[in-house]
């Protein structure tokens, strides 16, 4: 599937590597076509628990690396629109929920987006994913003229339940930014990406095609989450 | 962060006693431990910015340390403690990191809030 040119693509992840993962391939290359592309980070992964053996951070300190590692990772994509949101790791489901709303309905009035790209509801596993994939589900679900609605499903029940995705991009032009993505959150991925070095240098084609295949769901209103 | 060293963190205690002092305390297996291992129960706790005060604080043990407090009215304590380090603000952190370096506990103290 080629990727389509957007008005403004909006993605909104809670964590400083959540971007790196799943869609930095999409990101870079949305950029590279011309299509602004601003990415809302909800939190600065405060509460990461790699820190090291021996340790290269503390609690206290883990904030203000991953931020860097963020703006480098940004930098490493070409993204200029970036906003840091302020909130705290793993607190996001204890916020009010109609806050939550109100600063992704904040961040779609100003950026008028085409499409938005955010985790799927339920199938996201992490806390902060989901409290992140409610807010947007329902900020969008209010508008009379609703964006594109992309989500990143990775529950172990996923293919179960939701089926092949939906949208599957070959980002094979952009791999090096995607791997440069990663690479930029180097505290919390190096022992990932020493692994996949490993697999792909033996020729394993699933860990290739992990790097170079970006999936998402379109959002399925007919079958709201809630 | 330094493997502890039990006189050293002692005295860095003992230097919070009878004062109003800031807990960070945390226990964390991590929020994907039942997503790699399904079926795992996933417990933790977490406080941050609660002003304690307290009469006697103890390391004890070897590594990984545990590290009590007593409080006038109560306890504080941390198990799993294995490493520490006094920072520029002259907090006092004390984390447990595992065999691959992620951290399973934390105990900080400090005479000023920490951040958000």
């Amino acid at each position: 599937m080629t990727i389509p040119k957007e008005r403004h693509v909006l993605v909104i992840f809670p964590h400083p590597d959540d971007e790196a993962f799943g869609v930095s391939g999409t990101i870079t290359t949305h950029i590279q076509q011309g299509t602004p592309v601003t990415y809302a980070c909800l939190t600065l992964g405060e509460m990461g628990r790699n820190l090291g053996n021996p340790p290269f951070a503390t609690r206290e300190s883990l904030p203000a690396i991953r931020k860097k590692e963020l703006l480098a990772s940004a930098e490493a994509m070409g993204l200029t629109d970036l906003r840091m949101m302020g909130l705290r790791d793993k607190t996001l489901e204890f916020e009010d929920d109609e806050k939550m709303v109100r600063m992704m309905e904040e961040l779609i009035e100003e950026t008028n987006p085409s499409l938005i790209i955010t985790f799927y509801p339920d199938f996201a596993v992490h806390p902060d994913h989901e409290a992140t994939a409610r807010a947007v589900v329902r900020a969008v679900r209010r508008m009379e003229d609703r964006p594109k609605l992309h989500c990143v499903a990775f529950a172990n029940n996923t293919l179960g339940v939701l089926g092949e995705p939906d949208i599957v991009y070959d980002i094979k032009p952009v791999r090096e930014h995607k791997m440069n993505s990663m690479k930029a959150h180097i505290s919390q991925t190096a022992w990932m990406l020493e692994e996949m070095e490993h697999k792909l240098q033996n020729g394993d084609t699933e860990t290739e095609n992990w790097l170079t295949l970006e999936r998402f769901y379109a959002y399925r209103w007919d079958q709201d989450f809630e | 962060m330094e493997l502890v060293e039990v006189n050293q963190l002692q005295a860095a205690i003992d230097s919070f006693v009878g004062k109003d002092v800031y807990l960070h305390l945390e226990t964390t297996n991590g929020s994907y431990a039942s997503h790699f291992n399904e079926g795992f129960f996933n417990a933790g706790a977490f406080i941050r910015n609660v002003v304690i005060n307290f009469e006697l604080g103890k390391v004890v043990g070897d590594s990984p340390h545990r590290v009590g407090l007593k409080l006038p009215h109560g306890w504080v304590y941390a198990q799993g403690i294995t490493h520490f380090e006094i920072d520029e603000e002259g907090r006092l952190l004390l984390a447990g990191h595992d065999g691959s370096g992620k951290l399973a506990v934390a105990l900080q103290l400090s005479k000023t809030p920490f951040s958000y």
